[in-house]
Formats: structure tokens, C-alpha cells, sequence
């Protein structure tokens, strides 16, 4: 286990490094961003007074080694258009983001997981066929039109929930089953496969032919084996649903990472940018090492191949 | 098939079947299974529908989708009581025809769609049938680049470099094909190495096959079936994406008509004519649904085994 576990962390960290080197190269390599920054009225003795304050006049290996090297003491230099530290803005919108992730991720567990084993266990039947169109149909739904739609279902025909913003528990609301929807189907789907693969098995026959119930034998005996890749899926579902929460909190105009993001790639904001896809990156390398870890704990198969 | 399984006598070679083997080709075995496949008939009939719309988008449009009215702004659909046959669909903030617009928006979402998927499709392919050929360093090589680009944020990378390339359709084009390879790399490796480990590979390699050869005329043809099933997800996939870049302004810039755009554009009047959205939404949902639908078909209909 442990030998596996140093092997995993290995993995993660290195390509922890090249999403940096990528995040680092991809902003340097499209033009000159001091013209950027300096605005496309300034003369060329203001680039090159920008270009010197911003330290771009530097190598560009100089430049990556050094920005790294602040980076990992949580010193990603100043935002140019917000007037305050990287750091601090993305301290004070990291949670909202967070918050919604995890709120929608419970969410399409619990409807996503109950859903694929009731469609594996009723294998062929019109449940099964419902949920399978279900999970058809939610894939092709844009993340934005749905939010869109559900507010003008529920905040301008219902007044019920609030439009926009990020206040309150009920701004949650929305935003989370629009996000939520997105891992619905992937997760549905995997829970029924490995499902129906598990009912198939020696042992669940075993289980039914001692007379056991079929409750026991499908929650005591066959979810706990089923649910293994889910738990793999599920940690890298909510890397991607910190990733693809940028459109819902545009939608919503909830301030969280995603927003900033926004807001900074329409500013030509380098530094914020380059900070946001390394932090989200380094979320997700750590998130499928976690699972990586979680997966070969709960079944010995893995780390001992 | 037992009684078909031929006999070889030294004198007379090869024994012939007793029974006539089947007549059956490929192509017909195909199309007879997937005539009983009802999603894949559906699927497929809807999306034929908006690809013949899409180019014959001059011929069907009733207005220029870049004609602006100001005195005829945001006019109701026909099943609104205050729609007129003159504008089917309604009009826009700017009086453009929605109808017009919606028929010219189809060919950006199919364009960045076919486009997208070759240039990713090609990269993906070549990736996978590297790494599960070759194996060893190249496979560890190859592996390693294909984690490292699922570590990456899709929306948000594709935002800040179409943002970078300025946000044009070509723009988008590259930016998604050089981003989704992924899927396509992942399949195309675990099938290459599935394929590798068969004999008549080892026959290919040991009548002295170059290796091209052998990796694109005799595993590339055997790997079509999932690379194109790959392919139509990956297309929705990137029609999305492309939706989601134009809705958020970095992605098609007006006055092109993507249909992302228009949502975006109707997102402002949407609490007093939810149809500004409705309509290019809908579409996009059609659109999305049907290319899912052909996939999904054609996944079940080239590969029953696989079927769940």
C-alpha cells in the first residue's frame, strides 16, 4: 500500500509541474502582454516601463522559475486590474465555489447513484429504460440553458427562489441542481454497470441461494462492491464541476472562482488567470490521487497489480 | 455454425462447406440492425433534418440574418398571440429574423463541430495508437501527457486561450481540437492494445510489415467502430463547449448567429419573452439530443457484445 501510495504521489506531483508549466506558458506564449496591459493607446516608453515593473523583460524561464517558486509559498504577485493580491481574491472567492460544488456533487449522488442501481436491478424493465432515456436526454441539456431555465421557472414564474447572487442558503438552490445535473447521468450510468456486473457475480447467486432477502443481498452484498468506481467518478466529477462551475456562476452572477476567472480572461488579468487553472488543476491532480488511494483501500486488487 | 467448420484433406486442400455461407455483408448486417434500433432511427432522422437545414440555410431562410429592423424589435413567435407570419420565430433585440438566424446558426454548431472532431480525433488517435502499440516508455510517455491534459480545467483553458486568439469561430475551432483529444486517446489505446496482442498482428509483424502498416492498415480499420462512436460524442461535446465560449462572450463574436450567442444576447429580455432563449435553446438541446442518440446507436449496433 504504501509503495502504491508513494507511486500515486509521484504521478500527481509531476504532473502537478507541467500544469503549471502549461498554465505558465500558455498566457506567455500568445503576444506580448505588456502591450496588453499597457492598452492599445499607450506609447512604446510605456510598454517598456510596464515590461520592467512586471519584471517581463526577463527570460522566460527566469520568469516561470520564479513565479513557481511564489506560487507554492501561496504568492501569486498582484492582480493587475483589481488593485489587490491574487491571493486575497481568491481567499475571499474560493468558498462560494466550493460551497456549490460540493452541494451539487451530494446532489447528483443522491439522485444518481439510488437511480442506476433501481435501473440495474430492474435491469430491462421500463424503469430501466426511463432512467437510461433520463440520463439520454440530461446529457444533451446545456449546464447554462438549464439554469437559465430554472430561473425563469422558479425565480420569475414561481417567485420562489432568488435570481442571482450569493447571499443566502437559497441562492443555492439553483445554481446546485443546475451544476448537480451535469454529473447525473455519468454517474447513473456507472452505478448501474457495475451494478449488474456485481448482481452477475458467483457470490450474489451464493447470497440468494442461502435465502437471504433480496434487500440484503442487493444493499449488504452487491452495493459496497458496485459502488467502487463511483467513488473514483465522483472525486473526479467534482474537479470537473469546480471547472464547469465558471458558466453557473456567470449564470447566476455568483461571485465565486469561476466568476473571477471570467472576469479576469475579459480583462487580460494574467496573473489571476494563471492562479485559478493551477489551483483548479492542483485540486483535481489531488482529487484522482485521493481516489487512486480510496480505490486500491477498498479493493486490494488495485494495489497489488 | 459447427456443421460449416471446414476439414482439411492434404489432397484435395481446403474441404468446401456443405452449407452456402451466409450472403450476408458487413454493410447489410449493419443496416438490417440498425433499422430495429429505434434511438439510433430517431437520432438520426433528426439530426439529417437539421443538417439539410443547415445547408440550405439560403434557400430556406425567409430573411438575411443580418438584416436589422429597428422598428420590428423583438416580435413574438406565430404561437404567441401577438406573432406574425412575416416573422415566424420572432425577431431579435435588433429586429433580425430569429428563424434566419436559428437556420444560419446550425452551420456554425455543425462547422465547429466536423471540424473540431477532425483535429482532435486526429491527435487522439495517433496518441492512442502510439502509446497502446508501442507500450513501455512511449506508453508511460503518452500516458503521462494524456493525464496531464485531464488535469486541466476544459472550460476554463478553452476561455483564456480563445480569449487570447481573440475569439473568432476559427479561433474556437482550434482551441477545442487541440482540448478534446482526450477520450478519443483513451479509447483508441485500450483498443490498440487489445488488438496488438492478436495473432494476426503477430503474422503482420512477422512477414516483415512496416510498422505503419501494421498501425494504420491493420489496427486503425479495426478500431473505426469505436473512434466513431467517439467521434459523434466528442461532436456534442464540442458543439457544448462551443455554446457555453459564445454565451459567456469569449467564443463566436457577433454578428455571427451561433446559437450560444443568441442565448446570451436574449439573456437580458428573458423575465418579459422567455423565448428569446427558448427557442436557440431548444435547438441546441435537438441538436445535442440527436448527435447522443447517433452515438449511443451506433455504439450498441456495431458492437452488440458490449451492449449493457
Amino acid at each position: 500500500m504504501l509503495a502504491y501510495t508513494i507511486q500515486r504521489l509521484i504521478v500527481a506531483l509531476s504532473v502537478a509541474i507541467t500544469v503549471s508549466i502549461v498554465a505558465f506558458f500558455l498566457l506567455h506564449l500568445s503576444g506580448d502582454i505588456a502591450v496588453s496591459i499597457a492598452g492599445p493607446e499607450s506609447t512604446p516608453a510605456q510598454v517598456e516601463q510596464i515590461r520592467q515593473q512586471f519584471g517581463l523583460d526577463r527570460p522566460l524561464v527566469v520568469q516561470y522559475l520564479d513565479w513557481l517558486w511564489k506560487a507554492v509559498r501561496f504568492d501569486f504577485g498582484n492582480s493587475f486590474y483589481f488593485r489587490d493580491t491574487v491571493v486575497s481574491l481568491i481567499a475571499s472567492r474560493i468558498p462560494v465555489t466550493l460551497t456549490l460544488g460540493a452541494i451539487s456533487l451530494c446532489l447528483s449522488l443522491l439522485v444518481a447513484v439510488p437511480l442506476g442501481v433501481l435501473a440495474a436491478v430492474y435491469n430491462g424493465t421500463i424503469i430501466d429504460r426511463l432512467a437510461l432515456s433520463f440520463s439520454v436526454i440530461g446529457q444533451a441539456i446545456p449546464t447554462f440553458c438549464l439554469g437559465l431555465g430554472l430561473i425563469i421557472l422558479f425565480s420569475v414564474t414561481l417567485r420562489w427562489l432568488p435570481v442571482s447572487g450569493a447571499s443566502t442558503w437559497k441562492h443555492y438552490i439553483l445554481p446546485s441542481i443546475a451544476l448537480g445535473w451535469y454529473a447525473v447521468p455519468a454517474v447513473m450510468r456507472l452505478s448501474r454497470n457495475g451494478m449488474l456486473e456485481v448482481l452477475s457475480a458467483d457470490y450474489i447467486r451464493t447470497a440468494r441461494a442461502k435465502g437471504l432477502s433480496p434487500r440484503v443481498v442487493i444493499f449488504k452484498h452487491a452495493l459496497r462492491n458496485a459502488i467502487i468506481p463511483v467513488v473514483a467518478l465522483a472525486a473526479v466529477q467534482f474537479g470537473f464541476m469546480l471547472g464547469g462551475s465558471i458558466v453557473i456562476e456567470a449564470v447566476f452572477s455568483m461571485h465565486g472562482l469561476g466568476y473571477l476567472a471570467w472576469e479576469a480572461i475579459a480583462r487580460n488579468d494574467f496573473p489571476v488567470v494563471q492562479a485559478v487553472v493551477l489551483i483548479l488543476a492542483t485540486i483535481y491532480v489531488g482529487l484522482t490521487f485521493l481516489a487512486d488511494i480510496i480505490n486500491a483501500f477498498l479493493d486490494p486488487r488495485i494495489r497489488l497489480a | 455454425m459447427s456443421n460449416i467448420a471446414p476439414s482439411i484433406d492434404p489432397a484435395t486442400g481446403p474441404a468446401q462447406f456443405d452449407v452456402a455461407p451466409a450472403r450476408r455483408s458487413p454493410l447489410s448486417a449493419f443496416l438490417r440492425r440498425a433499422r430495429r434500433h429505434g434511438g439510433l432511427i430517431i437520432g438520426a432522422s433528426v439530426l439529417l433534418v437539421i443538417i439539410v437545414a443547415a445547408l440550405a440555410a439560403p434557400l430556406l431562410a425567409p430573411h438575411d440574418p443580418y438584416a436589422q429592423n429597428l422598428a420590428q424589435r423583438l416580435i413574438p413567435p406565430i404561437w404567441h398571440p401577438k406573432g406574425t407570419w412575416e416573422h415566424v420565430l420572432g425577431t431579435d433585440k435588433l429586429g433580425r429574423d430569429y428563424l434566419s438566424r436559428l437556420l444560419y446558426g446550425a452551420r456554425i454548431s455543425l462547422l465547429i463541430g466536423v471540424l473540431t472532431v477532425a483535429i482532435s480525433g486526429v491527435i487522439g488517435t495517433v496518441v492512442g495508437i502510439c502509446a497502446g502499440y508501442f507500450g513501455g516508455r512511449v506508453d508511460a510517455v503518452l500516458s503521462y501527457v494524456i493525464t496531464t491534459r485531464l488535469a486541466l480545467p476544459v472550460v476554463l483553458v478553452a476561455l483564456a486561450s480563445a480569449a487570447l486568439v481573440g475569439g473568432s469561430l476559427e479561433g474556437v475551432i482550434i482551441v477545442l481540437g487541440l482540448l478534446l483529444w482526450d477520450r478519443f486517446a483513451v479509447v483508441t489505446r485500450s483498443a490498440t492494445q487489445q488488438i496488438a496482442r492478436t495473432d494476426y498482428i503477430a503474422a503482420a509483424q512477422a512477414i516483415g510489415c512496416s510498422t505503419p502498416r501494421i498501425l494504420f492498415m491493420e489496427i486503425l480499420p479495426n478500431i473505426l467502430n469505436a473512434l466513431i462512436v467517439v467521434a459523434t460524442l466528442e461532436m456534442a461535446h464540442a458543439i457544448l463547449l462551443e455554446a457555453a465560449l459564445s454565451f459567456l462572450g469569449l467564443g463566436v463574436q457577433p454578428p455571427l448567429p451561433s446559437w450560444g450567442l443568441m442565448i446570451a444576447e436574449g439573456k437580458q429580455y428573458m423575465f418579459f419573452s422567455a423565448w428569446v432563449i427558448g427557442v436557440p435553446a431548444t435547438a441546441l438541446i435537438f441538436l445535442v439530443l440527436a448527435i447522443n442518440l447517433v452515438g449511443d446507436g451506433l455504439r450498441d449496433v456495431t458492437a452488440p457484445e458490449n451492449r449493457t
